[in-house]
């Protein structure tokens, strides 16, 4: 389709006017201008970073754990940052990924592209990736930490002590659940809310992006593992879903890149202004490379100080999103292409 | 031909399942299980709603109250009162309510009679201190604050008498989503037109993924840029007194929203039959002719959705507002400072008290702004779908 787009532009070039036309010429131009300004915003900032971040940037930066003052040049580091920002992206792949493809799967192989139920859908998907990202933050702390968390640990010091009687009695296991008593675990911002809340915020992106490799698929393809004999399902997991495990990554790419860029959605739900220790647990909270960018450029005692390891995190974040965008375009392409040769 | 119609009714099923696999139970489950999973995406939106509409339903319904003085409940009344009005008096959610025993409330009602009774005797007679300012007319209409020379709006919610008029959020929001789209539009707009209609092939494959490659970009990042750099150069352009404010805050806002609008302006441009374009260029028009008399006017309403899916992007966007300018001045100068919505949120969460006045409001501005945003995403995918529908019939 694309590939046909573009020859017969070119034909219709030939079609030019003739005569020159100076309002054509001045809005084109125009709108030439608008296109380029924006490239230029895109590389102006940049640039900017690259140029600025680049020299402070060194093993030593992107290797070390921070004292509480992190905002020392000489001593400062990123890496609890890095590793915080890696945790909580991971935990939300191991959810959104199996929904979004499961979502994707329903849309293309089972719905009917017209009936209601899909319509629904496919509206509550759009709808979901418009929602503000601060109001995923106010839904994690209001359901996942005030709702869902305050119940379990509710529940924990109400059967909590019993249940782990039975487990070391006849299982052997101890897993100190009676050890809750005092102070909320669950009930509190924790790493899981924050990479649960993401996940939702990021289920819209690996719908879209699975359910085009699912329709880039040819019917021909499901339609000859069928007359084989293979079931619906048998189909979809042994031809449809290897075909379209480039188009499935590129989503968990993009989600990922989205996800380790957001602020907002993880301001109520996780984030830690200082932490003297990685996180270990799924209810420890964590340090992220975003809000630490957003404490650094906002909070420092003295910005001229404070600006070489700004960028410096600017950049280390931004090398980290690009990368994977980057990653996720080379994919699509090389899928397309492989599409182009088959069709 | 009954034979069709059965099978046609087959497929389609109850709500989109497929019968007919009770031969093959697993096949049955598995697609169960996957239109149960596929459901989610409803749950979430629903649950979205909910639960933000759950924290701030208090103030909905009026059960809040930041009165610092109030007409005390001598604890020996208890019984003449209704459960409400305790309730409502004493600050307690109705779980905790119902949990209290008799002794209990009465001790509550003590301790609150001697927390009125050290409150000083000047501030006792100020009438701002008997105001429960969760209330709607002090929500949204100015307000004579005692200490301010005439009626005025005003967000403070720190500090002895906590004033939460919403209506300078709401200005600030407006002031700064406004500006970024006056300058997000048409460039945007512009730079669609030139990629999807007048750039060499070669040309439109690269700036395409480009332009798009800016929505990559976090908003904490633009933040930095507008903090760092775009606010100390557009003060030299504009020569303005305060360095950060509303007008710096805009452009970086449209910053992020040029990457959506371009995308899906572009995507409805390129959508127009090319039977359109061939016309017009046969019968002797300029490219630019043809983009602008032709093209242009059969994809306006993409274009259209294209602006206010741009609109709930930039009415939500935190980070780069944030940053850039916070102060809540109510007023509508370009180049004054102004505090948005989320802004409000994402800086007073984690200051506001669990389940206080205070936070309840906060909820409720969020729940104001997902109703915005769901509004204008409805609208944006109706005009969309219907405008790919037309055009589809048209072919």
């Amino acid at each position: 389709m694309n590939a046909q787009t573009t020859n017969a532009r070119t034909e219709t070039r030939h079609f030019r006017a003739e005569k020159f036309d100076f309002w054509s010429f001045f809005f084109s131009g125009l709108t030439g201008m608008a296109t380029l300004f924006i490239l230029g915003i895109l590389a102006t900032i940049l640039l900017n970073i690259v140029i600025n971040g680049w020299s402070a940037i060194s093993w030593h930066f992107v290797s070390t754990i921070p004292k509480k003052d992190f905002f020392d040049a000489n001593t400062t580091g990123v890496l609890p940052m890095i590793v915080g920002t890696a945790f909580r992206v991971i935990v939300m792949t191991i959810f959104v990924i199996p929904v979004g493809v499961i979502t994707a799967i329903y849309l293309t192989e089972y719905a009917a592209n017209t009936s209601l139920n899909t319509r629904i859908i496919r509206a509550a998907v759009n709808n979901l990736a418009g929602v503000p990202s601060i109001v995923f933050g106010l839904f994690g702390l209001g359901f996942f930490i005030n709702f869902v968390g305050k119940n379990m640990d509710r529940g924990i010091s109400n059967f909590g002590p019993s249940l782990d009687n039975i487990l070391q009695k006849y299982l052997h296991i101890h897993l100190h659940l009676s050890a809750s008593d005092s102070s909320p675990v669950w009930g509190q911002p924790a790493l899981i809310w924050a990479s649960l809340t993401l996940a939702v915020m990021t289920l819209p992106v690996v719908i879209v992006a699975t359910e085009e490799s699912l329709k880039a698929i040819p019917t021909g393809l499901r339609e000859a593992s069928l007359a084989l004999g293979a079931t619906k399902l048998e189909t979809i997991l042994k031809i449809v879903l290897p075909q379209a495990l480039p188009g499935i990554m590129t989503g968990g790419i993009l989600a990922v890149s989205r996800a380790a860029g957001e602020v907002a959605p993880i301001l109520f739900t996780g984030v830690a202004y200082y932490m003297a220790s990685l996180p270990g647990h799924l209810s420890d909270q964590f340090m992220d490379l975003g809000y630490h960018i957003f404490v650094l450029a906002t909070q420092s005692p003295n910005i001229e100080q404070t600006r070489p390891i700004l960028y410096a995190t600017v950049l280390v974040l931004l090398m980290l999103t690009f990368a994977l965008n980057i990653v996720a375009i080379l994919i699509r392409a090389r899928v397309r292409k492989k599409l182009r040769a088959m069709g | 031909m009954p034979d069709q119609n059965q099978n046609r009714r087959r497929s389609h099923g109850w709500m989109g399942i497929h019968r007919g696999h009770q031969a093959r139970p697993l096949e049955w489950l598995a697609e169960k299980f996957i239109f149960l999973v596929s459901l989610s995406a409803i749950l979430m939106v629903l649950l979205i709603f909910l639960f933000v509409a759950r924290e701030a339903l208090p103030v909905f319904l009026g059960q809040t109250n930041t009165a610092l003085v109030q007409k005390p409940i001598p604890p020996d009344d208890l019984d003449k009162h209704s459960p409400a009005e305790l309730q409502a008096y004493l600050e307690l959610s109705p779980a905790q309510f119902a949990k209290m025993e008799k002794s209990t409330l009465r001790t509550l009602l003590e301790v609150k009679v001697e927390a009125q009774d050290e409150i000083p005797e000047n501030f006792r007679k100020d009438p701002d201190a008997q105001a429960n300012t969760t209330e709607w007319k002090y929500l949204l209409h100015p307000h004579q604050w005692s200490g301010y020379d005439h009626p005025e709006s005003i967000w403070q919610p720190v500090g002895q008498i906590k004033k939460f008029n919403i209506v300078p959020l709401l200005v600030g929001t407006l002031k700064v989503t406004l500006i970024g789209l006056l300058f997000a539009v048409p460039l945007a707009v512009g730079a669609a037109i030139y990629v999807s209609q007048l750039a060499r092939p070669r040309v439109r494959e690269i700036a395409k993924p480009t332009i798009e490659l800016l929505s990559g970009i976090p908003s904490v990042v633009v933040g930095v840029f507008a903090l760092l750099v775009m606010a100390s150069v557009l003060q030299g352009i504009f020569h303005y007194q305060t360095r950060l404010n509303a007008f710096v805050a805009g452009i970086a806002l449209g910053f992020a929203v040029i990457p959506v609008i371009f995308s899906i302006a572009e995507d409805a441009l390129t959508s127009v039959p090319r039977a359109y374009t061939q016309g017009a260029l046969a019968l002797g028009a300029s490219r630019w002719q043809t983009a602008w008399q032709i093209v242009l006017p059969a994809a306006l309403p993409g274009v259209f959705a294209a602006t206010v899916l741009g609109f709930g992007r930039a009415i939500g966007e935190t980070m780069i507002v944030l940053m850039v300018c916070s102060a809540s001045v109510m007023s509508w100068s370009v180049f004054d400072s102004a505090r948005s919505i989320t802004t409000t949120i994402a800086a007073e969460m984690a200051e506001a008290v669990n389940g206080g006045p205070h936070y309840r409001i906060l909820f409720m501005l969020g729940a104001l702004l997902f109703a915005a945003t769901f509004i204008s995403n409805m609208i944006g995918d109706f005009v969309i779908h219907r405008f790919k529908n037309k055009l589809e019939g048209k072919r």
